[in-house]
């Protein structure tokens, strides 16, 4: 059953052809990476997933339902988050009001005008939010700024607030870009745990070969803004097309 | 307490107290002494304070929480200050129907400025904000005259119809008959202190103000709007959409500055367009960057500040100086007059422009962050020699 089902999306720049024709289905409870050279067209592709760009043709079904021309916010409240190459954290509050924020989004709605309740009343909302920076093995660092807070860290966080909202499709653009080893190699194990964990799809856009062949079941190779292949890990590994593509003789 | 934690209860109280015994402290010097010109407690003055203080906490829940600097706040304060002559002209001298009315009109007119002025951010918004309020002025000035009576300000007549006002009630701003510029003097030895009927009103609402402003900051949605100056980009991808929760801080922050220009036309029946100038607009920006933006207490002490600066440096005079420095040989006191005299009287400004600089190099967190610095001093001080017990209550927001 295909969660996320992209069909003959093409998108052009001006004279560019970011996409053209492309087809693409995600299926449940999986996680599928999209890789692709530099240029490829894989942010332009995400970004027409989550509102921030309109493609010229073509049509995005998430569960069902078109996401084109609705506004971010509404698409993230039909059910996808979305992680970013640069952690986008609210950068001036503490990490647990970071993490309060989303799950206020995902109980209260895009708007809600409560300005006569008081945050610490929200006994519920804040031990959901303890739980989640448990899980993300931050507990220790609740009450500090988020902006102080280590590269890895801000990406856990980040990572957090969109598992809080419980997404049924999680979107992560680079998680690991401008990360050391072992921070990435931290990322990777956490995101196997929440794809153990949790019913929860995950597309992953990633540079990084080590990343993708870890985690993805399932992975979309992106070259020149059209679908080159569409295989599993051991299949992509030894495919010639791929390999004279992308892979080079780095495999 | 009232749905706050101890530290804003503790923080509240220190402000009703202030707020009550406001005559006391701003008239420390007896009357008859040389210092007696810096005394701010006459109600006029005092009035200012709390009228101020209302609109720069109402300023403060849009600039310090969401971030986005308005330029055109000065357009809901006219507009208040004229719905409530209106109200005067039309009905009575009963000054609740005119506030009321005029925070309701500045909430509508903001609503509609925020409506348009919030499509942009940054730099642009506060452009837009300043077109609008800038254009407000010029249409009181012409073409709306017949609403604002033009260069004579608005003003009561003998010939309003003031269709609710009865024959006993007094021909003044009143509160139920209680009059506003009545003021009551104690004199207590050389002192002497006014209590003011006008200014205990124009506090009991700042207090409430204040109090309603504590709530939204620690609201979900004070939260959110925090959220707002942080991270639009985060917002949107987490399910929430900026524009209601900007506008919402607007249209409050508009009927706060609606409420203070209510209350000054109440205290002084008369609306002029002057109140909605520019300068008007900048003051209450100064007011709150001196005092501490997004802080709770800071947009109090800086409309404190800037009118008591405006109020009592404006009033020294050459003679004033030439008295406190006639100890000097003659060349020397005209010329320490001489440098002096630009910095007082009509050269207050330039002593506030000063102090503002100093404040924003030295202190970026305002006089907020200048009293958090004093008490972690005097804290070090006390616990460095145990045998001094500190006696600091600054408030720690």
């Amino acid at each position: 059953m295909s969660i996320l089902e992209v069909k003959n999306v093409s998108k052009n720049f001006g004279g560019l052809k970011a996409l053209s024709n492309v087809n693409l289905s995600v299926v449940e409870n999986t996680v599928h990476a999209i890789i692709g050279p530099n240029g490829a067209g894989k942010s332009t592709l995400l970004n027409c997933f989550v509102g921030k760009l309109i493609p010229d043709t073509g049509s995005v079904m998430f569960d069902g339902q078109s996401v084109l021309g609705r506004h971010p916010f509404e698409i993230n409240q039909m059910g996808i988050s979305r992680v970013f190459q640069t952690p986008e954290i609210f950068g001036d509050l503490t990490v647990i009001e970071n993490m309060l924020i989303p799950i206020f989004a995902k109980r209260d709605g895009s708007f809600r005008m409560h300005a006569l309740e008081t945050v610490a009343n929200e006994a519920e909302i804040i031990e959901q939010a303890e739980q989640v920076l448990e899980e993300m093995n931050m507990a220790d660092k609740l009450h500090m700024h988020s902006a102080a807070l280590s590269r890895g860290d801000k990406r856990r966080l980040e990572i957090g607030m969109c598992l809080s909202q419980e997404p049924r499709l999680l979107l992560l653009d680079e998680p690991t870009a401008g990360m050391a080893r072992a921070d990435t190699n931290n990322t990777i194990d956490l995101l196997k745990r929440i794809k153990d964990e949790r019913d929860i799809t995950i597309a992953i856009i990633e540079h990084d070969m080590h990343v993708v062949f870890s985690l993805a079941e399932r992975i979309t190779v992106l070259a020149q803004g059209t679908p080159l292949v569409e295989d599993t890990p051991e299949n992509i590994k030894i495919h010639p097309k791929v390999r004279e593509a992308y892979l080079g003789e780095s495999v | 307490m009232l749905g706050l934690d101890r530290k804003d209860t503790r923080l509240l109280i220190f402000v009703v107290l202030l707020a009550l015994c406001a005559p006391f402290l701003l008239n420390p010097f007896p009357t008859e002494s040389a210092m007696a010109q810096f005394n701010a407690g006459y109600p006029d003055l005092m009035q200012r304070f709390a009228i101020y203080g209302i609109f720069a906490i109402g300023f403060n829940i849009l600039f310090g929480l969401t971030g986005y600097l308005s330029f055109g706040h000065a357009a809901f304060l006219g507009v208040g200050s004229y719905s409530t002559v209106w109200m005067f002209k039309l009905l009575s001298y009963n000054i609740v129907p005119g506030i009321i009315l005029s925070v309701i009109v500045a909430g509508l007119f903001a609503l509609l400025i925020g409506f348009i002025s919030l499509r942009r951010s940054g730099i642009y918004f506060s452009i837009l904000t300043l077109a609008f309020a800038q254009m407000s002025f010029a249409l009181a000035y012409s073409v709306l005259t017949p609403i604002t009576n033009g260069e004579t300000g608005l003003q009561v007549y003998t010939d309003d119809p003031q269709y609710l006002q009865s024959v006993g009630s007094p021909n003044v701003p009143n509160l139920f008959g209680i009059v506003m510029r009545d003021t009551y003097t104690l004199d207590v030895g050389a002192w002497s202190f006014d209590f003011n009927n006008g200014y205990y009103f124009c506090a009991i609402l700042m207090l409430i103000a204040f109090y309603l402003s504590i709530r939204i900051y620690r609201s979900p949605f004070g939260l959110m709007l925090r959220a707002v100056k942080s991270n639009q980009q985060r917002m949107n991808y987490t399910g929430l959409s900026t524009r209601p929760y900007t506008l919402a801080a607007f249209v409050i922050s508009g009927m706060y500055a609606g409420l203070a220009g209510g209350l000054l036309a109440s205290m002084d029946p008369l609306a002029g367009a002057e109140r909605m100038q520019w300068t008007a607009s900048g003051e209450v920006v100064l007011m709150t960057i001196l005092g501490g933006v997004g802080t709770l207490i800071g947009p109090i002490l800086g409309a404190g500040f800037i009118k008591y600066f405006e109020n009592i440096f404006s009033k020294i005079n050459d003679a004033t100086l030439h008295s406190w420095f006639g100890f000097l040989p003659e060349g020397l006191e005209n010329a320490v007059v001489w440098i002096l005299e630009h910095f007082v009287g009509a050269g207050w400004h330039l002593t506030l422009g000063l102090l503002f600089m100093l404040v924003v190099i030295f202190l970026p967190g305002g006089l907020v962050e200048g009293g958090q610095k004093l008490a972690a001093f005097v804290t070090r001080r006390g616990s460095d020699k145990k045998d001094k017990t500190s006696g600091s209550t600054e408030p720690a927001e």
